[in-house]
């Protein structure tokens, strides 16, 4: 896994690249985490994670209550089929915002709830 | 717990591995700060290891044996640090004597499945064929205990307002005719929430959903040659583990997240989870069976033995689970408590219960205590305890299953009688007059009342509603046994031809007998239970046990087609009326008094003659009338409830009894008439034409509710 942190508009991106796993999700949250006091809004870029285990979906969450302890909007974008149908069975979809893509996000958001 | 724990340090090594003592509680695989700590019962293996596998690896990573100093009592503990608890998959080999005939049956080469595992792979997507060469089939996996329920809690309905649904996880999405995204899953049945909700039932009653093997079935299907399938479960792997087979995410070993999902969401729109534990036996059969656990762990601790070593059998099925002995007994309240602190399960309907009243060497027990602990157990003490009151020993305990005032039964006197007056037998009004109280000659000597009888005519053994009235005989050749396995007295009757017919006689006969089923299950005090497919008239073609089809057989096909539609609509307002009307679910029995002095009875008997009850041998033809002063013991008002049921073959004229605190009667249901004045919806009843007397049809049952005429009252009367 591989993170990159990036500036989109007025928002801190952090793209995350390979596998979210039991392996690499506590670098995830030490990477992340520190993101949310930059400014209050923070995509999460998934387009090129090809694998979340369970042990990286409750990373995705405990980020999600960090963010929103400090008042900052945590989005995930480009999530594909398959893990957001995973996230779906397993709960964790309804906590998260997401958006298809980083460029559509603008967009989106008129329409998101 | 706190890494900077001044004990939390490793003791010393196995290769790369750190180790030190662990703690003999809890049993099973507890992640602890930086490791995990592994703790089994066994309490005459010699020596035990713990084997390490990478997920789905063919060959183990580590083999680490207990150190002797390890050991606490009968318990080897250790914690392991430095492991990756979604990577790895554990297991035991434990060495000892190898004695049968003293009830020994150790034997190191195998690899033990923890039974207190959590997860276990191995069968993680339904059905499809599994390494059969594999030295571990069976894997213990760790979970995450740390699911989000937010406010979530078991919903504690009162059990006197319980309308039970009982359904197979897979049977209830896999047709195709679901249209869900996962068919016959658990998120495949979160998706069918709103039709349950329309339905209106209020508790699910889940078939098992523990890890079992549903390959543990060696026959074919006579005609197509495919192979049998055990697709019901009753053959537990593991007593901690959901079913990987039901999940969606099962294949990434994510099960408990969504089971827990499942619950949560059918919580959260007003439905209690019931499970359907199978405690009496496990899938490692007998002598012949697999070692896959708990027969080389402590082969004598974990099952009944004849004295020469053999394998007790009272469960119909090779072996017979140790119950009342004192480890077994807290492993089975550990799994039990697991499932309502972590899964938040409402309740528990016990699958051959009276085994679990057994001794070591198989006697009934007067006072067992397992029975007694769960009765008063602090964590389950709001759950429903329900017990199937008997087994395949012979054991026929409904009535009189040691209840502890907490332990409800499957009531299987109340299914007999209703199926015989249904088919109209003689005789059977004097019975049915008790079914109809919530059985007092079983429940009421004893101080149980009527929410101990769990009142069901269907279930998922034997026939369903629709081939209760269109079969004399099963028809069970598609399991592969030439007919011989199943129940051959199911008290059925096939209206006049054997199987699907063409003739609309038939047919409109069929209908009217499920519709007379369902409306006298619905006004029997007592709980109510639906067999899923029921309501939409689901056939097996005539299988009465139907535990191994995979198929069209045991699915439900959601497109309503034939009668559907209409039975789906009768049944529908049927629980609406229950829901509806408290005076149908009392907590106490009825006392066939005027104990309030109103001037009539909590409960009065009629028959053609209002105020006449004909209780000899050949009358078919039973009313009664439940006074809605009396709701709730009195405590409560509720409008007052009439009904006719009758298994003649001919319509009756029967004379009415004026409603007892006065308006007039109106028709709720009338299982004779044509569709779609054979019921209405609650609150929208039309007023009877002639206000004293009534035809009540062929086999047909009457439900009338006394309504004021004018100005309909605003405002049901529901609990208070």
């Amino acid at each position: 896994m591989e993170i990159q942190i990036k500036r989109h508009q007025n928002a801190l991106v952090a793209e995350v690249t390979g596998e979210i796993d039991g392996r690499t999700a506590p670098e995830l949250e030490v990477v992340v985490s520190p993101l949310f006091q930059g400014g209050p809004l923070v995509l999460l870029d998934l387009t090129r994670t090809t694998y979340m285990s369970s042990a990286g979906l409750r990373s995705l969450l405990l980020l999600h209550r960090e963010a929103s302890a400090q008042s900052t909007r945590l989005v995930l974008v480009g999530v594909c089929r398959e893990i957001q149908d995973v996230m779906g069975s397993t709960g964790f979809l309804r906590f998260f915002q997401l958006a298809e893509t980083l460029a559509s996000f603008g967009q989106e958001e008129s329409t998101q709830p | 717990m706190n890494a900077r724990r001044i004990d939390n340090y490793p003791q010393r090594t196995h290769g790369e591995f750190r180790l030190r003592a662990g703690r003999p509680l809890p049993f099973g695989a507890a992640p602890v700060a930086g490791g995990v700590n592994f703790s089994v019962f066994s309490r005459r293996a010699t020596a035990a290891t713990l084997v390490l596998f990478e997920k789905g690896a063919a060959v183990p990573f580590e083999e680490i044996p207990f150190p002797k100093e390890f050991r606490i009592g009968d318990v080897f503990a250790m914690v392991v640090y430095g492991l990756e608890l979604e990577r790895i998959e554990y297991g035991y080999r434990m060495d000892g004597p190898y004695e049968p005939a003293a009830g020994l049956r150790f034997n190191p080469q195998v690899i033990l499945m923890d039974p207190y595992a959590k997860a276990i792979s191995g069968r993680n997507v339904w059905a499809e064929p599994p390494d059969w060469s594999s030295p571990y089939p069976y894997r213990a996996c760790l979970v995450p205990e740390d699911f989000d329920w937010e406010d979530d809690r078991p919903l504690e309905k009162p059990l006197e307002d319980l309308i039970i649904y009982e359904a197979h996880v897979r049977s209830f999405t896999r047709h195709p005719s679901a249209q869900v995204q996962h068919p016959g899953t658990f998120a495949g049945l979160l998706e069918k929430i709103p039709y349950l909700k329309e339905l209106g039932v209020n508790c699910i009653e889940l078939m098992p959903v523990f890890e079992f093997d549903e390959f543990d079935n060696s026959r074919t299907h006579p005609d197509t040659g495919e192979g049998l399938l055990n697709y019901w479960g009753y053959n537990t792997v593991g007593f901690f583990a959901p079913k990987a087979g039901y999940a969606a995410t099962g294949r990434l070993g994510m099960q408990v997240d969504e089971f827990k999902t499942l619950i949560k969401e059918l919580h959260r729109n007003g439905i209690e989870v019931m499970l359907d534990v199978v405690y009496n036996h496990t899938a490692e059969g007998n002598e012949q069976g697999p070692t896959l656990s708990f027969r080389g762990l402590d082969n004598s601790t974990y099952y009944m033995l004849t004295p020469d070593g053999y394998y007790y059998n009272f469960s119909g099925v090779g072996n017979t689970v140790n119950c009342n002995d004192p480890v077994v007994r807290s492993m089975v309240r550990d799994s039990l408590r697991y499932w309502a602190s972590e899964f938040h399960i409402d309740g528990f309907r016990f699958d051959l219960a009276s085994i679990l009243g057994r001794d070591p060497c198989g006697g009934p027990m007067a006072s067992p205590p397992l029975l007694e602990a769960l009765a008063f157990d602090p964590i389950l003490s709001k759950c429903k305890l329900i017990a199937e009151a008997w087994d395949a020993g012979g054991l026929y305990q409904v009535g009189s299953f040691p209840a502890y005032g907490r332990w409800a039964e499957w009531n299987g006197k109340y299914r007999d009688t209703v199926r015989r007056f249904l088919r109209s037998d003689a005789g059977q009004l004097g019975e049915l007059a008790q079914c109809i109280q919530g059985s007092p000659n079983l429940y009421g000597g004893n101080g149980r009342g009527p929410t101990a009888s769990i009142n069901f005519i269907t279930c998922h053994d034997g026939f369903t509603l629709h081939d209760l009235v269109s079969y004399n005989q099963k028809h069970n050749e598609a399991n592969g046994e030439g007919g011989r396995d199943g129940n051959d007295d199911n008290l059925s009757w096939n209206s006049g031809e054997e199987g699907e017919s063409g003739d609309p006689q038939v047919q409109a006969l069929r209908l009217r007998r499920m519709k007379s089923a369902v409306a006298l299950l619905m006004v029997s005090q007592g709980v109510p239970m639906l067999l899923s497919g029921d309501e939409l008239a689901r056939s097996q073609g005539g299988n009465n046990n139907n535990y191994c089809h995979d198929s069209e057989l045991s699915w439900i096909d959601w497109e309503l087609t034939g009668p559907g539609s209409e039975m789906l609509r009768f049944v529908k307002h049927c629980i609406a009326f229950r829901q509806r009307h408290t005076v149908l679910r009392s907590k106490e029995h009825l006392r066939n008094a005027d104990f309030l002095e109103l001037g009539s009875a909590d409960i009065s008997w009629h028959g053609t003659r209002a105020w006449n009850m004909d209780w000899s041998g050949e009358s078919r033809l039973l009313a009664f009338m439940l006074d809605g002063r009396y709701a709730r013991g009195g405590q409560a008002r509720d409008d007052s409830i009439y009904v006719a049921m009758s298994s003649s073959w001919e319509a009756l004229t029967v004379e009415l009894p004026a409603p007892p605190a006065g308006g007039s009667w109106h028709v709720f249901a009338n299982t004779g008439a044509d569709a779609p004045g054979d019921v209405y919806e609650p609150g929208t009843e039309p007023p009877l034409p002639d206000p004293r007397q009534l035809l009540v049809g062929a086999r047909s049952v009457v439900i009338l509710v006394a309504k004021e005429l004018a100005a309909p009252k605003d405002g049901p009367s529901l609990s208070p």
